[in-house]
């Protein structure tokens, strides 16, 4: 009894906790968690272990040796690699003795034999882990009087990323990014021991969405993003903890600047959201910012010219035009359309506006390319959920494409095991290979598709067997809606209990749905009011940062809608396909430029921090609706942005607890969810017709880097889009008698275009695939928003 | 240069065949692109990884890891010459420059007729036969100038064929395992795992 002394016997305030270890740090006594890394244990009990390596978010690898510690668990103090090893019982650490000293400095000395010190013209100098734990571990000075390791320096390891071989010091936190996380290992070690380095395969850049994370996390400044190289140093940024809006996921980052610049975006590790990462789109889109295109002062159409005029000239051209159309039209005859790329306080001025001001009942946050909002008044997951649920059932858009952070999110949890995802595709995704089971539909057939799969034993077992997580967005903007919704009704009707995640994509469609962009009673959603405006029905139309000439997937009914829209009012920062052609152009402030809040897919709402001054003498959307409404006689009542969202949290449902107070406190955001008070919902009558042999049933949806506004006029991102191509499975070619590469003619009952075919696996037979909004032939052209689906007709020109 | 040829392409499928996870097979498999093609091109490495399942760039990286493997062409005869402390102490300094004089080549030099490599090795674990060497990883024991004269010779006529492959041929005699005892997937279209297999080691 006596020689067995139980730890819980001399700690017993964590004898309750079955997972509680009690270990001595120091001399002191700290509880740990069971299972726990002894780093992490550390860092808890206050102890910070210097580390190149480790990465909370990566898997450990033990390869810098610089968290070695001295521990004893019984047999003596041995030198113990803390990243590698998970706690024990009784464990005795010593993080502060001489031998740990020691072995950290000669870990930092044999770093700094190879490590170039250039810190003076190194981007990461002055936020730089090893400079900076060569401060504070190292020994001062070195034994080596060897020349350094010497490499061609710097290489483009992709259009984003530049890598110095020099500098790297091999701690594979790029390499495990990539394999582990981003899922393309297109960077490696190579070569062997004093020899080894990071290379990419010949002719095979780090063409990775997420490859920028690889440069926040890199430990020295082997890599550097081309974007921000050389423009700042750290200590000159000021910065703010921020949303990105980029899509819906709603990362957190912080955005930095420099002289009133916006200069980088760093991700912010929010764990129920983006654990620290983020895409390169939205990491590198501030550039927009900064392009010389932006509308910098208000417009107002002059013949057939846009004329830079005053606010009070601009507000009261908009103002006289808003009048008169009411005056000819009622007020049912203007239609205000978008809100989605502003924060939740913009998108709630304006709706009061139209609403309230101007009596309005059509108003529509979307662009007719998402989803029927009566998807967000279904019982909601949050994306955690979603990542813990049992089974994951996707119905939607490549989510690597449209949602990425929500891709890594899904993409980890399938690979390690704890989800399985049940994917319906029309195309192959991202996710396929990860996928447990990837069921790939021809559009037309999904509900046919999902009731097959339910009937399925094995599937209907697994989906009996816990927590079910519906991803439901719209996975094909050549396919109506209907199809989706449908299909989601269908999964909730066979597998009661479950809940949806509803992946919409546009920065802050869902707040704005929510706060009110919506149509009221008798209301049209944007394809009506297209269709009221092609019919010569809409007075004026307002475009509240929305482009339905580029978005719309309708191109024809979006032309047409614009050309016979008497008034138009575009509140917008770039001159887009449809605001060029607007009567009046009121300059918006962009992303950085105005704070606020904004809703992601799960109804997480965050702030979102102005950084920089506005550009030129742009003004936030919510500003302009206020002067608006002064100009036709209302009064909305706020002149601070603080006064909406308390507004919002008083009067919108669902966002009772999303308090200006709640919001400063919560680090994380305050989930909003409010399933009541979506309007309409417009289904297609009847059923998806038969695809006839001779056709290729069309699919269209999204890439990450298509022509957005903010991407095209991001320098660094706006080549990485390329020209459209159908593409078709590989073996049809044969069946259209042309090869790759080859023109062909594309027929759909709207149009027909020509265009250069590939073949690509990852396209079912019998279907044709396009991407949205890239440059070259607009497969918009083909698409007819009325029908269900659309087919073509592909034969040699 | 080249993919796998047909006839190495069934074989590469038949090795993948002999183990529960398709990566497991990669370092056989660029051994097999070695043979084909004398060293490990671009292309060569592009097919292995399309076959194991892996990125070109684990391709690349694991191959780098290893001296046998080469990412340019070598001569026909590859040449090692150890020079670690036995071969030293039994003259292999000496049978180096010889060898440099005799083939007119230096260190790390290919023949001008492509026939010869030289490469100084470490120990090749024949130190009570020093000087060893190498060709093509056959050894050669106790070397001395005439002997190393008279192996040239030998190479260059053709004698010492059925001994000495061309460079990239670690044996003629293949492992045959029946298709019916193979563990992981015989063909390619039927990347099923082995039961046996935990479910979160699957794929890859």
């Amino acid at each position: 009894m006596s020689d067995t002394v139980k730890p819980t016997e001399t700690t017993p305030q964590v004898a309750s906790d079955p997972d509680a270890v009690s270990i001595t740090v120091n001399g002191v006594e700290h509880a740990a968690r069971k299972g726990q890394l002894l780093i992490d244990a550390l860092a808890d009990a206050g102890e910070y272990v210097p580390r190149f390596c480790y990465h909370e978010r990566l898997s450990p690898v033990g390869k810098c040796r610089m968290c070695l510690v001295e521990c004893d668990t019984g047999r003596g103090p041995a030198i113990t690699v803390s990243c590698m090893v998970p706690v024990a019982p009784g464990m005795k650490v010593d993080t502060q003795g001489e031998t740990t000293k020691r072995m950290q400095e000669g870990v930092l000395e044999l770093f700094l034999a190879n490590h170039p010190l250039d810190c003076p013209v190194c981007d990461k100098g002055g936020e730089c882990p090893l400079q900076d734990q060569a401060v504070s571990h190292g020994p001062g000075e070195s034994r080596y009087l060897e020349e350094k390791r010497h490499f061609e320096k710097p290489i483009a390891v992709s259009d984003l990323v530049y890598l110095d071989r020099e500098r790297c010091i091999l701690c594979d936190r790029c390499t495990r990014f990539a394999d582990e996380v981003g899922s393309d290992a297109l960077i490696h070690f190579a070569g062997r021991g004093n020899n080894t380095y990071i290379t990419t395969f010949p002719d095979q850049p780090f063409a990775s969405y997420f490859s920028g994370n690889t440069v926040q996390i890199c430990p020295v400044g082997a890599l550097t993003a081309r974007p921000y190289r050389f423009k700042a140093r750290p200590w000159d940024l000021r910065q703010q903890e921020s949303t990105c809006t980029t899509c819906a996921v709603g990362c957190r980052i912080a955005v930095q600047s420099s002289h009133d610049e916006v200069l980088r975006h760093l991700g912010v590790d929010s764990d129920p959201v983006n654990h620290g990462w983020l895409c390169d789109r939205g990491r590198f889109n501030y550039e927009q910012l900064h392009s010389a295109d932006r509308v910098l002062q208000p417009l107002v159409r002059a013949g057939d010219d846009l004329l830079p005029a005053t606010w009070s000239e601009a507000l009261a051209e908009a103002a006289t035009a808003l009048g008169a159309a009411k005056a000819a039209g009622g007020a049912g005859s203007i239609a205000v359309l978008g809100g989605a790329r502003g924060t939740n306080e913009d998108a709630y001025a304006w709706a009061r506006l139209a609403h309230e001001v101007i009596g309005t009942p059509n108003v529509y946050a979307q662009m007719g390319d998402g989803l029927p909002a009566d998807l967000l008044v279904l019982e909601r997951a949050t994306i955690d959920e979603a990542a813990a649920a049992s089974t994951v059932v996707l119905i939607g858009p490549d989510l690597k494409e449209e949602l990425p952070v929500l891709y890594l999110r899904l993409r980890e949890a399938a690979v390690k095991g704890r989800t399985r995802l049940l994917e319906f595709t029309p195309k192959l995704s991202g996710l396929s290979t990860v996928a447990w089971r990837s069921i790939a539909y021809e559009p037309g057939t999904l509900t046919a598709a999902i009731d097959t799969a339910l009937a399925d034993d094995q599937i209907a077992a697994q989906l009996a067997s816990g927590p079910v997580v519906v991803v439901a967005g719209r996975a094909n903007l050549a396919e109506s809606s209907t199809a989706t919704v449908q299909a989601v009704r269908t999964v909730l009707a066979k597998v009661p209990g479950s809940t949806v995640l509803p992946a919409f994509r546009r920065g802050n469609v869902i707040g704005a749905l929510q706060v009110g962009m919506r149509p009221t009673e008798g209301g049209l959603d944007t394809r009506g009011v297209l269709q009221a405006a092609a019919d010569g029905g809409i007075e004026c139309l307002v475009l509240l940062g929305a482009d339905p000439v580029a978005d719309f997937p309708d191109a024809d009914l979006a032309r047409r809608a614009l050309a016979g829209a008497r008034r138009v009012i575009a509140v917008d920062t770039f001159l887009t396909a449809s605001s060029a052609q607007a009567d009046v152009v009121l300059a918006a402030c962009a992303f950085a430029e105005k704070a606020g809040t904004t809703t992601n897919i799960e109804g997480r709402v965050s702030p979102v921090a102005r950084q920089v001054t506005p550009a030129g003498s742009t003004r936030p959307d919510w500003m302009i609706a206020v002067e608006l409404a002064e100009a036709l006689g209302g009064d909305l009542g706020y002149d601070d942005v603080g006064q909406i969202t308390a507004d919002i949290a008083e009067n919108v449902d669902g966002y009772t607890r999303v308090t200006p107070e709640a919001l400063s406190a919560a680090a994380d955001g305050v989930v909003a969810y409010a399933p009541t008070g979506i309007g309409p919902v417009a289904l297609l009558a009847g059923e998806a017709p038969a695809r006839s042999s001779y056709d290729f049933r069309l699919i269209v949806s999204r890439t990450l880097y298509d022509q957005a506004e903010g991407t095209a006029h991001s320098p660094s991102l706006a080549h990485l889009t390329t020209a459209t191509t159908v593409h078709v499975n590989p073996l049809d070619l044969g069946r259209i008698g042309t090869t790759d590469g080859a023109t062909v003619k594309l027929t759909s009952s709207k149009a027909s275009v020509v265009c250069t075919i590939t073949g690509d696996e990852s396209v079912l037979r019998g279907t044709a695939w396009m991407p949205f909004r890239h440059p070259g032939v607009d497969p918009r052209e083909l698409i007819d928003c009325f029908a269900h689906t659309t087919d073509l007709r592909i034969e040699n020109p | 240069m080249s993919r796998f040829n047909d006839d190495n392409l069934r074989l590469a499928k038949e090795i993948i065949g002999r183990y529960p996870k398709a990566r497991s097979a990669t370092i056989p498999l660029l051994h097999l692109a070695q043979q084909q093609e004398g060293h490990l091109s671009d292309e060569a490495m592009a097919h292995v990884a399309e076959l194991v399942g892996a990125t070109p760039a684990e391709v690349l990286g694991t191959a780098s890891f290893y001296e046998m493997f080469k990412f340019e062409p070598v001569g026909r005869y590859l040449i090692n010459i150890c020079g670690t402390m036995s071969c030293a102490l039994g003259g292999s300094d000496e049978l180096l420059a010889h060898a440099e004089k005799v083939l007119g080549v230096k260190v790390g030099g290919t023949t001008a007729d492509g026939l010869f490599t030289l490469e100084r090795a470490e120990c090749q674990a024949a130190c009570t036969e020093a000087p060893n060497m190498q060709v093509n990883y056959r050894h050669c024991h106790r070397m001395t100038n005439e002997l190393f004269d008279r192996l040239v010779d030998d190479l260059r006529s053709g004698r010492r064929d059925g001994d000495i492959p061309a460079h990239g041929t670690l044996a003629r005699v293949r492992q045959q395992i029946p298709a019916e005892r193979a563990v992981g997937p015989a063909a390619l279209d039927d990347r099923g795992a082995p039961a046996w297999l935990p479910a979160k080691e699957v794929g890859g």
